[in-house]
């Protein structure tokens, strides 16, 4: 019999970022006993990193906004396989979660008027980006933090999840261990939110940092629950590349909307040259308009850097295959450049983009108002994850919920930079309120205590296998191999013969995974975390490359060189994951519904 | 390729000893990333936290040749590497194992501070108006990570375990952006003098040395919240007004 603690709660939420802390602080308000898992300290979550802000279409700097042209915005930037009924809930229900922020003591940069200052951003038509220079991540987990620790919500802090636990077709509870003690822990609930981020750690260079494992996909995924979209990887197109042990690291897109420019070796800014149909209307055609964007004139139209990060991202891989890179293999972008046109640059440069600075000046020796910086594309963020419900958050096991970077459906395959801050706050509202309202509806399932013992058993597997053999084969290693691997056929260009390597490697991967060795105790042991996260890394893994494999069309975050085109066909449906009988992962399409008449009407009206 | 070599405390709850390990070094690396080699190749159970590596979460803090300071953000190249570079855990908090303490504290003190409370909106819609100017003092406080390098460094916790009666530099800053907060209604001012410990502070700046954040916790925090609750206890005028309201 395994050992544990065991925890009572009407609902538990899995992962406390911004998705996580925001269903918790709903679920708790609609009175119900709520628990929160952190698989790290309470407010040390990825939402802190993002930097640029939360898309809403409040209008306090352009009035023309509205949510119709956010809804119509998202949908341009998914390429049209999101979900249509979160894509038009998500652009109604933003303005209200930002204000509520405040309500909470969140403070936004403010326009002159004392309103929430809003900043331009790729793919968003008016200025839409409610921020706070370029820390909008941290006010928002904070804020949520702050208001959360006085909602009487229970905090399990160092805690990560390696099962769910079910009864029937319902989820009942979660097992896990506490990161600390290293101690089994056993979580009865009445519903549960998965709000456990992405996947980034799968890859070798991401800006995602040890927690993002894909542990909500892959829980959900072995409880039997959908998964959809795993094809769509977001690589964003600027992240630090130089020196070696920083690349990956964000940087803000916000340095390009507030006007930095992307140029290649020869410095042209080659981002001229590729401008798609869909966006040329709406796109500058010289570099003085471009400027007069970023300066807040509403008659100019936005510089070809702020078209939609995919295409970003590609154009930079193709500067770079064709000899036009910089020295470390990525493009200069520049923002001192921008002493030509204003006077005292240095100071608002530093302003507007405080970390940014801080962040070049420190990692990388470079004085971001003096010099160019070399940026690269570096893996981002999942628009795929578990199906959900579009309005309820449930996935398609009754009782288990997933919301923010672990949900989908509402960036189809392309995400806009700062429609993920908005996803976690009204997708995060919903899925707790409506965990909460299942949990009111059942009474507590029964746990199976022969699959908790297995569980463990399972868990501490390594140790048993390290105390045989000292030489054997540790986690870092298996891990390593795994996201150079993806990286490399995987990645942001792929090809049916990479792919099908790449399912191989992960096959060899896991065999290899299922021998892992741990040394030392169970307290605070790195290398048993790293060894648990490791089966959910190739889960998620096997699950992109079939995915991407079973796509043959580019489209958004997708892109695959033997069929390069978007194919109107593959438009139709999307692609799920599923877990078979027999333990196989099975690939199905899932055609899309068809879209209201009154929504489609919005989408041609602002093609215009 | 160079190497280096590193002097890590390793052991649990207080009991333990510095080991040394030697390893190659490329350029730009920052300690963290020693750590993390020293991990993967030689110590797969070291114990190290750590999120974001960008100096955004504030989760890696350690002293570092006896310095308080995020191993993300520290490069090798600032450090002497002719000699060992020592890291050890943050001496303010209790030992769990290796690199990691118990911070638990500093969570539980804040769930102590009052917490928000706005005035009612200002415009129909539910909205507020502030004005820049009104929140750029707030803002430099909420620029704060939690990562409680200030908390380590502060004698009146570091040597004198005042704990129970002094909240400590970070949740002083915490306390002044509620308090200059525009839209904030709530008064903390009498509990800062009793229960927090404001008194404490000799006002040595070590805190402000050590933010990597780089607020100026002491004369922007510090300094103004002692004077409020100078200003509400020790005048002369207001307390003999209090006697007589009693």
């Amino acid at each position: 019999m395994a050992e544990y603690q065991k925890f009572e709660h009407d609902v538990l939420v899995i992962g406390a970022g911004g998705a996580g802390l925001r269903a918790a602080i709903e679920a708790s308000a609609a009175g119900v006993k709520t628990g929160l898992v952190c698989k790290s300290l309470l407010g040390k979550a990825h939402t802190v990193m993002a930097e640029g802000g939360i898309a809403a279409a409040l209008g306090t700097v352009n009035s023309a906004d509205s949510w119709k042209v956010h809804f119509a915005d998202t949908m341009r930037g998914g390429q049209y396989v999101n979900n249509w009924r979160m894509a038009e809930l998500h652009a109604k229900e933003a303005p209200t979660c930002v204000r509520e922020l405040e309500a909470w003591g969140a403070v936004f940069d403010r326009t002159r008027e004392g309103d929430i200052l809003q900043r331009n951003f790729g793919g968003h038509r008016y200025p839409r980006l409610a921020h706070v220079g370029d820390r909008t991540g941290l006010e928002m987990i904070r804020t949520l933090q702050d208001h959360g620790i006085h909602q009487g919500i229970d905090v399990h802090m160092e805690c990560t999840i390696i099962s769910l636990l079910k009864e029937g077709d319902r989820v009942v509870g979660a097992f896990g261990y506490d990161r600390q003690r290293g101690l089994f822990r056993l979580f009865q609930a009445k519903a549960i939110v998965l709000a456990t981020g992405g996947v980034g750690r799968a890859y070798r260079i991401t800006s995602n940092s040890w927690e993002y494992t894909g542990d909500g996909q892959a829980l959900a995924y072995n409880a039997g629950a959908d998964l959809m979209d795993m094809e769509f990887v977001q690589f964003h197109p600027t992240g630090m590349i130089w020196p070696p042990s920083v690349a990956g690291i964000l940087v803000t897109e916000g340095v390009r909307g507030e006007g930095g420019v992307l140029r290649n070796s020869k410095g042209r800014r080659f981002m001229f040259d590729d401008i798609p149909e869909a966006y040329r209307h709406q796109t500058a055609d010289n570099e003085e308009e471009g400027w007069r964007y970023c300066q807040g004139d509403k008659q100019a139209r936005r510089p070809p850097e702020l078209l939609t990060r995919d295409h970003v991202a590609r154009c930079i891989v193709r500067e770079v295959k064709e000899g036009r890179g910089s020295p470390h293999g990525g493009v200069f972008l520049d923002i001192s450049w921008i002493k030509e046109r204003i006077p005292n640059a240095p100071e608002h440069i530093k302003k507007k983009l405080p970390s940014m600075y801080h962040q070049f000046k420190q990692l990388a020796d470079l004085d971001i108002t003096v010099e160019p910086m070399e940026v690269g594309p570096t893996t981002h963020y999942m628009m795929g994850g578990i199906r959900v419900h579009p309005e309820t958050q449930m996935s398609t096991v009754p009782g288990l919920f997933a919301a923010g970077e672990a949900g989908c459906g509402l960036h189809g395959a392309n995400r806009l930079g700062g429609n993920s801050l908005s996803d976690l706050l009204v997708f995060g509202k919903r899925a707790g309120k409506f965990a909460a309202a299942f949990a009111k509806e059942h009474s507590s399932g029964t746990i199976n205590t022969d699959q908790v013992d297995s569980i463990a058993r399972w868990a501490l597997e390594p140790f048993e296998r390290g105390a045989r053999s000292n030489d054997a084969e540790g986690p870092y290693q298996i891990q390593y191999e795994l996201q150079v691997k993806m990286q490399e056929l995987v990645g942001i260009v792929r090809a049916e013969a990479e792919l099908l390597m790449g399912l191989e490697e992960v096959a060899r991967l896991q065999r290899r995974a299922r021998a892992v060795t741990v040394q030392g105790n169970r307290e605070y042991n790195g290398g048993w975390h790293t060894a648990l996260d490791l089966s959910n890394l190739l889960t998620v893994s096997e699950a992109i490359a079939r995915s991407a494999l079973e796509r043959r069309e580019s489209r958004g975050g997708h892109f695959r060189d033997d069929y390069p085109n978007k194919d109107k066909a593959f438009g139709e449906f999307n692609i799920i994951v599923r877990r078979g009988p027999g333990g196989e992962m099975k690939v199905l399409r899932e055609n899309i519904p068809p879209m209201p008449a009154e929504l489609k009407q919005i989408i041609e009206e602002q093609q215009k | 390729m160079t190497s280096a070599t590193f002097s890590i405390w390793r052991g649990a709850a207080g009991e333990g000893k510095l080991f040394r390990y030697t390893t190659e070094i490329s350029e730009g690396m920052v300690v963290l990333d020693a750590v993390h080699k020293i991990q993967a190749e030689q110590a797969n159970d070291m114990a190290v936290r750590w999120n974001c590596k960008a100096g955004k979460c504030g989760s890696c803090s350690a002293e570092i040749n006896g310095i308080p300071r995020l191993m993300c953000m520290t490069r090798l190249n600032q450090l002497p590497l002719e000699k060992p570079v020592t890291i050890e855990p943050m001496k303010s908090f209790p030992s769990i194992k290796d690199l990691v303490t118990d911070v638990s504290w500093n969570f539980q003190v804040k769930k102590q501070i009052k917490k928000f409370k706005p005035r009612p909106p200002d415009a129909p819609d539910g909205s507020w108006r502030m004005h820049q100017e009104d929140v750029d003092r707030v803002q430099e406080f909420r620029k704060c990570i939690e990562c409680f390098l200030c908390q380590d460094v502060c004698h009146v916790l570091r040597e004198h375990h005042k704990h129970e009666e002094f909240i400590g530099p970070r949740f002083f800053v915490y306390v002044a952006a509620l308090e200059m907060h525009p839209l904030d209604t709530e008064n903390r001012v009498e509990e800062l003098a009793k229960a927090k410990g404001i008194g404490y502070c000799n006002i040595t700046k070590c805190c402000t040395k050590v933010c990597p954040e780089s607020i100026t916790i002491t004369d922007n925090a510090i300094i103004p919240l002692k004077e409020r609750v100078v200003d509400e206890f020790y005048d002369p005028i207001k307390r003999l007004f209090r006697k007589f309201r009693r």
